[in-house]
């Protein structure tokens, strides 16, 4: 056993590894997120139970939903408390309506919205209108959203900053005519 | 046929607590039944959906304090929608129609509005105990009209709830007069906290024995609060992430020292391993330290502080305490009745740099003559340590181990782990609670359902080859009332095969199972006390077909028993047949 980690740190080979993506970051695994189909492919189970082969399965690399069964707010706090404390970052892409790419930042730099809401600005070359709870952003044709955990888009600035650091996926900056159902005080 | 007064038998009554007891006093006689009814003032709700508050304020008019629970167990796990069910609302209010003197209210998996919590604030004039375990629905607003009007409030317990927090200021609305408190945990709350607020707070409530903070009160705001009270049993701290300087850390420790009394240790949110010395002196005392959610901490540090606690009875931890950890556990903490070690590496990304093994395991039961309860997350297992682990503990009541990875097998033998756990119910007579893992077969069914004669609760993950496995349980365990089951070869043959037994059950959940609609819907018309629930977040699929069909898997399958029917307040999605 103790060889073979040896080796891997001889040879290196995440360091060689060829992969698309931003250095320094590591590729998240895919939740399954809603997915209404069982999380390990039919097959590998009838391999194991029915052979009783030897060699243990493969670990999924999918998340199972709900596995390993902890408390979700478990495991939001122990999630938030990794990504700070490894400096591993929570990227996200950013998208604008309009823009020919999409960037990615790293909220865990931030501390509070109006950081967050700067760099963007200045990322992208616009400016997002004023926050009230009440009504939203006014005052501009661009107003920021963000994709959460369950997969719904929501107005960044409602909820308290760290539990949107745990639970957005994405960020898509909305603009022109989509922007008038947001943000109306309706 | 009472030889006694009926105020003497009540008195008798008065010294029987546990609601099961005063379940069975009450089918005794008539007399019983009605002397029992209008004396308790404690009653227990373990589904509720069983029953309505109509006719539980109809059975228990005087009824003083309530324990409700909601949603499903791996509704803990994200496996239920938010918006099945469980609001306490109806509840507030049919209770503050009947004007019931509510004093104490506890709610487990329930949706808890805003709404609710200012209703409830508002309508028991004597209300003192509030207590919300795993709950969501609400925010700090809430949080203020309990604070503002609940004038004798003594305890106010927050576990691990998601709440929405505004930032307010929920820790003014206390007033001035209110010195009642005894118990204050907030542990939970994501936003910054008023310390100077809770300063005054703690200073005015000589009576307050358990204080949980959350992680906004610094290290310094920690110190003056816990010289404020000395005399606190429970604490948990907020957070403290840089090192202290030399002069808060002295002034910590000294605040530290005064506290004889302390007996619970907690928190630990946020955490520069420098600070835990500051505790030292106190770890002697200590009966329950819970750890689990100081991810910071290596194993070492938190070795030096466990090694103090000679008379912990509880201890929860992260697995980065490691084989090792465990080992100084088993060697120091001779008093030990109940442990939990919790996964740090949840997605299992990281190599096994300090996870825990079948060894801390072993080194557990071999050590901890006492122990009762185990929660053990880790990444392997064999039998051979699960054989032993029975040999050195037949004490146990909850039996509680999740091997990260479904389907792994004994690491060495690469057999099933049928044996080992066969081994741990056989071994365990008391066992009430089990949850198993790992790569399992019928077998293990069959040894649960022959030897786990007291087993309340099953849980099962990714087991079983045949529907074979989910009869010995039903058919074995016959005090069996709550089985929950996720991703397990069990279909309609064993769903069907004795559906009367599901009455004598609080609930049965069925998740990514074999079960079919046709199969639900047979069981759901032989069975006018069990509500049948099939939730299908696909309801887009569904709709597009043109018939049902019956061959369908279903989903998720929740059923239980209930004396009112159906529930009127069930989402689209959720189909109650």
């Amino acid at each position: 056993m103790e060889k073979v980690g040896d080796y891997d740190e001889l040879v290196n080979l995440k360091a060689t590894e060829l992969r698309l993506g931003l250095p320094g970051t590591e590729e998240e695994t895919v939740p399954c997120g809603k997915s209404n189909k069982r999380a390990l492919p039919d097959d590998t189970e009838k391999e194991i139970e029915s052979t009783g082969k030897t060699e243990t399965a493969s670990p999924p690399k999918a998340q199972i939903v709900g596995w390993p069964p902890v408390r979700s707010y478990r495991k939001n706090s122990i999630q938030t408390k990794k990504n700070e404390s490894e400096g591993q970052g929570n990227y996200v892409k950013v998208s604008m309506d309009g823009a020919p790419y999409l960037r990615k930042i790293d909220l865990t730099v931030y501390k509070k919205y109006p950081e967050l809401m700067k760099s963007l600005e200045n990322m992208f070359k616009f400016s997002v209108g004023e926050y009230s709870e009440r009504e939203g952003y006014k005052g501009s044709d661009f107003v920021p959203t963000y994709e959460d955990k369950d997969g719904d888009w929501m107005l960044v600035g409602d909820v308290p900053w760290e539990m949107f650091v745990s639970s957005c996926k994405r960020l898509r900056i909305m603009k022109g005519s989509e922007v008038k159902g947001l943000g109306c005080g309706v | 046929m009472n030889y006694f007064p009926d105020e003497v038998i009540e008195h008798v009554f008065d010294f029987i607590a546990s609601h099961r007891d005063r379940n069975s006093i009450s089918l005794v006689c008539k007399s019983w039944h009605k002397i029992e009814r209008f004396s308790r003032k404690q009653v227990f709700i373990g589904n509720c959906y069983a029953i309505n508050p109509e006719r539980l304020i109809g059975r228990f008019p005087c009824l003083k304090s309530l324990t409700l629970k909601g949603k499903p167990h791996f509704a803990d796990f994200n496996l239920v929608p938010y918006e099945w069910g469980g609001f306490v609302l109806p509840w507030i209010e049919a209770l503050a129609r009947s004007r019931v003197g509510l004093e104490e209210l506890r709610l487990k998996r329930m949706v808890v509005t805003d709404e609710s919590l200012e209703l409830l604030s508002r309508s028991f004039a004597n209300f003192k105990s509030l207590v919300l375990v795993s709950c969501e629905g609400f925010t700090t607003d809430g949080l203020a009209s309990i604070a503002a009007n609940c004038r004798h409030l003594r305890e106010l317990d927050l576990q691990e709830n998601e709440i929405d927090d505004h930032r307010g200021q929920w820790l003014n609305c206390f007033p001035d007069s209110c010195t009642t408190l005894t118990s204050l945990n907030f542990a939970c709350l994501k936003g910054e906290t008023n310390v100077a607020a809770l300063e005054r707070l703690v200073a005015r409530s000589p009576n307050l024995k358990s204080l949980k903070l959350n992680r906004a009160v610094p290290l310094e705001a920690l110190a003056r609060l816990m010289s404020c009270a000395p005399q606190l049993l429970d604490l948990g701290v907020g957070s403290y992430e840089n090192e202290p300087d030399p002069e808060s850390f002295t002034k910590l420790m000294a605040a530290i020292k005064k506290c004889t009394s302390l007996r619970s240790l907690s928190g630990f949110l946020e955490v520069a391993p420098l600070c835990l010395p500051a505790f030292y002196p106190i770890c002697q005392n200590l009966i329950s330290l819970n750890l689990s959610y100081a991810a910071e901490i290596q194993g070492n540090h938190l070795i030096k502080l466990i090694q103090l606690c000679k008379r912990l009875q509880r201890l929860w931890i992260l697995d980065s305490i490691g084989d090792k950890g465990l080992v100084v556990v088993a060697d120091t903490c001779k008093e030990l009745q109940e442990l939990r070690v919790f996964p740090s590496d949840i997605h299992g990304e990281e190599d096994n740099n300090a996870a825990v093994t079948e060894v801390g395991l072993v080194a557990i039961s071999a050590g901890c003559p006492k122990l009762h309860s185990i929660l053990y997350f880790c990444k392997q297992m064999t039998n051979a340590a699960l054989i032993t682990v029975a040999r050195n503990c037949p004490n146990f009541i909850r039996f509680r181990l999740c091997i990260l990875e479904p389907h792994k097998p004994d690491h060495i033998t690469s057999q099933s782990l049928d044996e080992g756990f066969g081994a741990i119910v056989q071994a365990c007579k008391g066992l009430r609670r089990l949850s198993v893992s790992g790569l399992l077969n019928d077998q293990v069914f069959l040894y649960i359902g022959m030897y786990a004669e007291q087993l309340e609760m099953l849980s099962i993950a990714f087991a079983g080859d045949t529907d074979k496995g989910m009869l010995y349980v039903l058919n074995g365990c016959k005090k069996l009332r709550k089985l929950e089951i996720r991703d397990s070869p069990f279909g309609n043959a064993a769903l069907l095969a004795d559906v009367h037994k599901y009455e004598t059950m609080r609930s049965l959940w069925m998740s990514s199972c074999e079960v079919t609609l046709g199969g639900c819907k047979r069981l759901a018309q032989n069975s006018p006390r069990l509500n049948v629930e099939i939730i299908n977040e696909n309801e887009n699929n569904r709709m597009e077909r043109n018939e049902e069909d019956e061959r369908e898997k279903v989903d998720k399958l929740y059923l239980y028993r209930t004396v009112v029917g159906t529930r009127k307040d069930a989402p689209p999605y959720v189909r109650i047949l």
